[in-house]
């Protein structure tokens, strides 16, 4: 029998030299994550540094939501649920999918509920892929896109979206990454880390595109689609009929309703998509924690007013930091979505990560390097304001001192 | 009129804004915010600013009661007469005239239990046309005007790669 540990004269091995055993090509493949690295350097001075990097609401669940969590326990609901989700949550989501986005999905067939986004876009992309395909990624973009899609033994083909269009995908972009291996497009909008968004006429600029090529699936990230700011809104390409059987939407709860650490999204698509996700979901996952889905019935149903008073706080400490970074001679393209803000910073002569690496070290910020994104994310930072206005002003009048400092 | 309910929610919103912080909040320049306050204070719409203070921590000693004012009001005058008569008083921080098994709702602060006791036996149940009071006195604080008192509101988000 093979123990955890190979004895050495009664000592664990020293695992950081030698690896226990032969790990997967496919794991080895994967690069070790940018942000991972920064974090384990501000870790180390804990305590005083102001932190903007983390992209999770500063917000805590609200109370209304985390009660129903608490009676769901009371009632001993603590059973597994259908693979696909508690029915009566799929019935809320399909109920506010229509509500809000004027979007149809069957609660028996086209809903599985998941272990956050991040569950259902690895199932998505699973789903849809074989090994060798090539998936299109405009970048910069969430870090889990190529990670998921390495995973699957298919070909990442990014796409590097530029500051000047606001950071949204343009059809000639997109004409240019499809070649005839092209299985899969994945949107991620409203952005991390840009805070861009797609409207309608963005979407439907793609779409002679999308027309001509029927074989891309497309996967559409859309965690973040109730944080929009102004009049902006976000647009689902699922909204274009023809387009909605060949999209996943993904969805969740993390962002808008700040209920990251419940683990609980979904996915929606044609039933024959849906199927095939549920088919991975059931046998990695089982089905969703049960608490956290009575939890999200709870939100979809009675949180509007809660999110909005979100977003309204969110909107504040946006505009703050744009304005803030203008009035520091910043570059810096509007946000309207997420809750992030991606200056551009090349002009201090220096890549994103020394920048960002000082300005920790002399000034105890925490931001995130650009180039955690992608290649083109270089020259930027991404700045999260998800966190107490007091934490953001001091962290803008750090960043202040840091730049006169150069 | 949006901006001036913006101003308004982040006059409310229990925290300390510069001028010029709330123009950048609102994306509006910091002369607009000023004149727009002005004009809100000249309304008497905003009518007075404080601060939310935890009193237990300071060397401070106060006491706090609610209490429950009965009155026979009186011709002519309704309850306000009485009301004013009661509240009146520096000792009264809040007089609400209620619906219910009582007429007036007085929030009183002072010193000390006995205090408090005496105000409420000496100036208020004397008063002409108070039928009865009872008094409560306030233990714990544990909201007040959407603050929540003593809880840690230190960031502790673990780090997580995303």
């Amino acid at each position: 029998m093979i123990g955890r540990h190979n004895e050495t004269n009664g000592l664990p091995k020293d695992s950081a030299n030698e690896p226990i055993t032969r790990l997967s090509s496919r794991v080895n493949s994967i690069e070790p994550s940018g942000i991972r690295r920064f974090f384990d350097l501000a870790n180390e001075l804990k305590g005083e540094v102001l932190s903007l990097s983390i992209g999770e609401p500063d917000f805590v669940t609200p109370w209304r939501v985390r009660e129903m969590g608490i009676y769901s326990l009371e009632q001993g609901y603590t059973h597994y649920t259908a693979n696909q989700g508690l029915m009566a949550l799929r019935n809320t989501i399909s109920e506010y999918t229509e509500e809000k986005y004027n979007l149809t999905y069957d609660p028996k067939t086209e809903i599985v509920v998941t272990v956050g986004g991040s569950e259902a876009l690895d199932d998505a992309i699973r789903a849809l892929i074989d090994p060798g395909d090539e998936v299109i990624i405009p970048e910069p973009c969430f870090v889990s896109y190529k990670a998921s899609v390495g995973l699957a033994n298919a070909v990442s083909v990014p796409i590097s979206l530029k500051k000047e269009n606001q950071f949204k995908l343009t059809p000639e972009e997109l004409e240019a990454a499809i070649t005839p291996k092209t299985r899969l497009l994945i949107l991620g909008f409203p952005n991390n880390p840009t805070g861009a968004i797609m409207d309608q006429s963005d979407i439907e600029a793609l779409l002679p595109v999308l027309r001509k090529h029927p074989q891309i699936s497309i996967v559409s990230d859309e965690l973040y689609a109730q944080l929009t700011y102004g009049e902006a809104r976000h647009f689902s390409i699922a909204n274009v009929p023809d387009m909605q059987d060949r999209t996943v939407i993904v969805g969740g709860f993390s962002k808008a309703f700040a209920m990251t650490g419940w683990r609980i999204g979904y996915a929606l698509a044609h039933k024959d998509i849906a199927q095939a996700i549920n088919k991975i979901h059931q046998f990695v996952i089982m089905s969703a924690p049960t608490t956290a889905q009575y939890a999200a019935i709870e939100a979809l149903r009675n949180c509007d007013s809660e999110v909005e008073k979100m977003v309204n706080e969110y909107n504040y400490r946006r505009r703050y930091i744009y304005r803030r970074l203008l009035e520091m001679g910043i570059e810096c393209f509007e946000p309207l979505g997420a809750f992030y803000i991606f200056p551009d910073i090349s002009r201090f002569g220096m890549d994103s990560n020394t920048f960002c690496e000082r300005l920790l070290q002399e000034q105890k910020v925490a931001i995130i390097p650009g180039s955690a994104f992608g290649n083109c994310g270089e020259g930027h930072v991404r700045i999260s304001y998800a966190a107490a206005f007091e934490t953001i002003e001091a962290a803008m009048n750090r960043l202040e001192n840091f730049i006169s400092s150069l | 009129m949006e901006k001036r309910n913006a101003i308004l929610q982040l006059l409310f919103s229990q925290r300390r804004l510069e001028t010029s912080d709330m123009a950048r909040m609102l994306d509006m320049s910091e002369e607009e915010v000023q004149k727009e306050i002005d004009q809100l204070e000249k309304d008497h719409v905003i009518m007075g600013y404080s601060a939310m203070i935890d009193w237990t921590k300071t060397p401070f000693e106060s006491v706090k009661a609610m209490i429950e004012v009965s009155t026979t009001p009186q011709r002519d005058r309704g309850f306000g007469r009485i009301a004013r008569r009661i509240y009146s008083y520096p000792e009264v921080k809040d007089c609400y005239l209620v619906s219910g098994d009582y007429d007036l709702m007085v929030i009183v602060v002072s010193k000390n239990l006995q205090s408090v006791a005496q105000f409420v036996s000496e100036k208020i149940a004397p008063i002409d046309g108070v039928l009865s009071t009872r008094t409560h006195f306030i233990l714990q604080n544990y909201k007040v005007n959407g603050v929540t008192f003593s809880v840690d509101e230190s960031d502790d988000r673990e780090t997580v790669v995303l």
